[in-house]
């Protein structure tokens, strides 16, 4: 940073003195740092690759020719992953929006539409997202009424959104209540509606602050999104085990392992670039 | 049922599993049979007289009950297995086998016992008070651990279920199911065997379980599910309410499930009962009575 040397042009030999330490000292931690970093990952190497076992764990975990064979149909799995996963996301920031938004509402008349809120989370987020998948993936097409759908992709969407916006709506509502009620207050004597205030007022102010568990929550979807495969649609993950029973081999499942993490790299590097351009912007140019 | 389970399990053996039972089978095949096609030569010669040399001649063989035979399965026998409950009527596939073996070991059907023993219970390590049981009984290298199996009498291949509604119904042919949805376990030969016999234009349905499987035949979601041919009997039968069987898929490759007679661990009887075995597999017997019994009384012919 060369901002000291604009604000002070002429620097005393002691500030100097000062820096130049400072930058030794600097570069002297970089250097212990990266040579300790370095130092621990050999270690760790050596103890994986020195270890009795790892020749055939090699074999059956990292098979450059296996994972070959098995990437398309893996691929293949995984686009399905992220065309549900597309959908289901978008479906349940709007579910869990309008829950948190039904939950946080105020005065007695709209005691039942709480109520209902409140039990819609309470349930969603008690049952196991598992047995849900089943109930809703075998139950409703048993029920064999016309235009209900059979898909287990639609189904399974279906779970996945029902469980994940009772999570997600109690995320909201944390943030809506964390809000400063003096915001809203000078939201409505400023003349704002109930409804103007909670849109311009409190909600911006909520959805940034619960971004990051917003973003745990997405996170954990990319890859929950792989149970629809219980009801029989063929995801990354099945298509990786089903490679697994063919080659006896189990690189396939760490081929899968790999594309879920590539997934979710970006989508937090995103969401920290959005907080901090936000942050940015509320301070205004301010220090403090 | 037990035995289903334990066939599920066979079916996601691993790879050093698969070597060890190949080379076990291989072991047991051979090493008798080299010594037995000596030695049972002059049998089937029909020369009587020159039994001495012969250790599977009947007076030598060292049955349970001396001059008979005592042969068990589980209670009840069912279809295609058996007929009647009866198993010594010698119909349905095992009870025709039973009694082929009988016969090839120079027993009269007269000389010949039936008794019940649960399927847990006979291969439990521990004395048997029969000579061999004919059960269904996949052979695995755990099972060989606590008790002796016979040469395999049966290969047991895969077949298509489906319901009366279902498209499938009517399919006679693998070109019609091509066209169609279709189901199986994970990891299973009966997933292997859609993609190399069937290959349906649909990508298959993979279910964790037959029973994940059988709830979404019976949704409509697909048309038609493959298990191995022995699950599909039960399952037709006991499981479906509207089940049926399609038809039996040609076998393909991967490694082959088999059923075997078992008998006490280390029976003298063991080469002998093999050796019957291997001369009903070789002069054509088996292959007559799968046909007879599991293809067209069972109702599975084999689909081209």
């Amino acid at each position: 940073m060369t901002a000291p040397a604009q604000v002070f042009p002429e620097l005393s030999p002691a500030q100097q003195e000062r820096l130049a330490y400072r930058r030794g000292q600097g570069r002297r931690s970089r250097l212990l740092a990266g040579t300790s970093t370095v130092v621990f990952l050999v270690m760790m190497g050596a103890v994986v690759v020195l270890s009795p076992g790892w020749d055939r764990v090699k074999e059956q975990f990292l098979d450059p020719q296996v994972a070959k064979e098995s990437f398309p149909a893996i691929l293949e799995g995984f686009w399905l992953n992220l065309r549900v996963l597309a959908v289901s996301a978008v479906l349940i920031v709007v579910v869990g929006l309008g829950i948190a938004a039904m939950r946080t509402l105020r005065g007695p008349v709209f005691a039942p539409l709480r109520v209902l809120a409140t039990v819609y989370t309470d349930v969603f987020r008690g049952f196991p997202l598992i047995v849900l998948l089943y109930i809703i993936g075998f139950g409703v097409p048993g029920l064999r009424l016309q235009g209900v759908p059979t898909s287990p992709v639609v189904l399974g969407g279906l779970a996945l959104v029902l469980t994940y916006s009772a999570y997600v709506a109690e995320v909201f509502r944390a943030g809506i209540e964390t809000v400063h009620p003096s915001q809203r207050m000078a939201a409505r004597s400023l003349g704002l509606t109930y409804g103007q205030s909670m849109r311009r007022v409190v909600l911006p102010q909520a959805v940034r602050r619960v971004t990051p568990p917003l973003l745990n929550d997405f996170v954990a979807l990319q890859k929950d999104v792989g149970l629809i495969s219980v009801l029989g649609a063929v995801d990354a993950v099945r298509a990786a085990q089903i490679e697994v029973a063919r080659t006896y081999d189990f690189t396939p499942y760490l081929v899968a392992g790999l594309l879920f993490v590539l997934l979710a790299v970006p989508t937090v590097r995103l969401a920290d670039w959005v907080n901090l351009r936000a942050a940015r912007r509320q301070q205004a140019g301010g220090v403090l | 049922m037990t035995p289903r389970s334990s066939r599920s399990a066979f079916a996601i053996s691993r790879p050093a599993f698969a070597i060890l039972l190949a080379a076990a089978l291989v072991a047991t095949a051979c090493a008798p049979e080299d010594d037995d096609t000596a030695s049972t030569k002059p049998t089937a010669s029909g020369s009587e007289s020159s039994a001495t040399a012969d250790p599977c001649a009947k007076e030598t063989l060292e049955t349970h009950t001396p001059g008979t035979l005592t042969i068990t399965t589980d209670k009840p026998a069912y279809p295609p297995w058996f007929e009647d409950d009866d198993p010594a009527n010698g119909k349905g596939y095992e009870g025709a086998v039973a009694a082929a073996v009988a016969e090839q070991l120079g027993f009269t059907p007269d000389e010949v016992t039936w008794t019940r023993t649960k399927f847990d219970a006979a291969i439990a390590p521990g004395p048997k008070d029969w000579d061999f049981d004919i059960n269904q009984f996949s052979i695995t290298e755990e099972r060989k651990q606590a008790v002796d199996f016979s040469s395999p009498y049966y290969d047991v291949t895969q077949a298509v279920i489906t319901t009366a509604g279902s498209k499938a119904a009517k399919a006679t042919s693998l070109a019609d199911l091509k066209g169609l949805k279709i189901g199986a376990q994970v990891g299973t030969t009966s997933y292997d065997s859609i993609i190399s016999t069937i290959d349906p234009d649909q990508k298959p349905a993979v279910y964790n379980s037959n029973d994940d499987a059988k709830q979404a035949l019976e949704n409509g979601q697909i048309d038609a599910l493959v298990v191995d041919l022995p699950t599909a009997f039960y399952i037709t039968a006991a499981e479906l309410a509207d089940g049926k069987i399609v038809g039996q898929l040609p076998s393909g490759s991967g490694e082959q499930e088999q059923f075997g007679l078992v008998l006490d661990k280390g029976s003298p009887l063991t080469e002998c009962v093999s050796a019957a075995v291997d001369e009903l597999r070789a002069d054509g017997t088996l292959e007559t009575l799968v046909d007879e019994w599991l293809s067209r009384a069972g109702g599975a012919p084999v689909l081209s």
